[in-house]
């Protein structure tokens, strides 16, 4: 696997995505600056980290989604090209167009910073074949924007696809209002491209991946990467 | 040229922004208040000097980048 980490200016959790990475790989991840306008020869994954980009000035990703780093992504993932966007970088990859929907303030109007429960809703793909089918793990949120929003046709077409990775449920796996605390549309916390490899999710799975911090419950995430990407 | 770009959530997109400040203008003792949305505006000087192409420019730039059309709706004055 070889990787690049995307940095714009307010980024701010691509060190414990660098880690993430490494824990699995054994090899440091590339650090790839927003004003690039090339990705590094040979780059199989390109990851949007966590943070807040330009300040969240206009809407949250939207400057990135037009900084000069993205233009080589879109073609990247054009061509095939992994790319996963955690929380801000999620945020990026629907402002770019590389994902469906958007992301409205949370409906509580609050800042959420607490774990999570998400359920694998399929596992035949590069981020979650690590995992079990239904599989239910724990992760962190942090983000005042992560409200999934997309007009019905779309959230049918995604159910339809198959395309929603991810959702928020309950520790038991059951999707309820209660469990999807920044009330996105059918407790959506991630979302896949058609070819399964663009993968966007709020919530921060490289939090949970050292048994020393916080367990290991993201782990399966970066070591369906690493598997998926080996041959690469 | 002076181009003012309104940018308002669209009809049935949740605006928890709007619906917090009806509460608050209910608690202020205001009365007859319906429904309240939240948007944005965003003033733009433009060295285009013909309105019409004033206008095409801004609207351009809303549907590139000033709104999110997944959301959000907007709308052009100039002059």
């Amino acid at each position: 696997m070889q990787a690049g980490i995307v940095l714009f200016p307010g980024t701010n959790r691509e060190r414990d995505m660098a880690l993430a990475l490494q824990r699995v790989t054994g090899r440091k991840p590339a650090m790839l600056w927003h004003r690039d306008t090339d990705l590094p020869a040979g780059t199989d994954l390109v990851i949007l980290p966590g943070g807040f980009s330009y300040g969240d000035y206009l809407r949250c990703g939207a400057m990135a989604a037009q900084s000069p780093i993205m233009r080589a992504i879109r073609d990247f993932a054009a061509g095939g090209g992994h790319v996963l966007g955690v929380c801000n970088g999620f945020q990026m990859l629907v402002e770019a167009g590389l994902l469906p929907g958007a992301l409205l303030r949370n409906a509580s109007l609050r800042f959420l910073s607490m774990d999570c429960h998400l359920r694998v809703e399929r596992t035949d793909t590069p981020y979650t074949r690590h995992f079990q089918r239904g599989a239910v793990f724990r992760s962190t949120m942090a983000h005042g924007d992560g409200n999934y929003f997309a007009d019905e046709a779309t959230l049918d077409r995604l159910e339809g696809e198959n395309l929603v990775a991810l959702r928020y449920v309950t520790p038991a796996g059951e999707p309820t209002a209660a469990a999807n605390r920044n009330g996105s549309a059918r407790n959506i916390a991630g979302v896949l491209s058609p070819n399964l490899r663009v993968m966007g999710l709020m919530p921060h799975p490289e939090n949970q991946v050292d048994p020393l911090i916080d367990g290991t419950d993201g782990l399966p995430l970066f070591e369906s990467l690493a598997e998926a990407l080996a041959a690469a | 040229m002076k181009a003012r770009v309104t940018v308002m959530p669209k009809a049935g997109v949740l605006d928890p922004q709007g619906k917090a400040i009806g509460h608050a203008l209910a608690g202020l003792g205001f009365q007859g208040v319906g429904e309240v949305r939240a948007g944005k505006v965003i003033e733009l000087e433009l060295a285009e000097t013909d309105p019409a192409k004033a206008r095409a420019e801004a609207e351009a730039m809303a549907r590139k980048l000033l709104a999110n059309m997944v959301i959000e709706s907007f709308s052009v004055t100039v002059g």
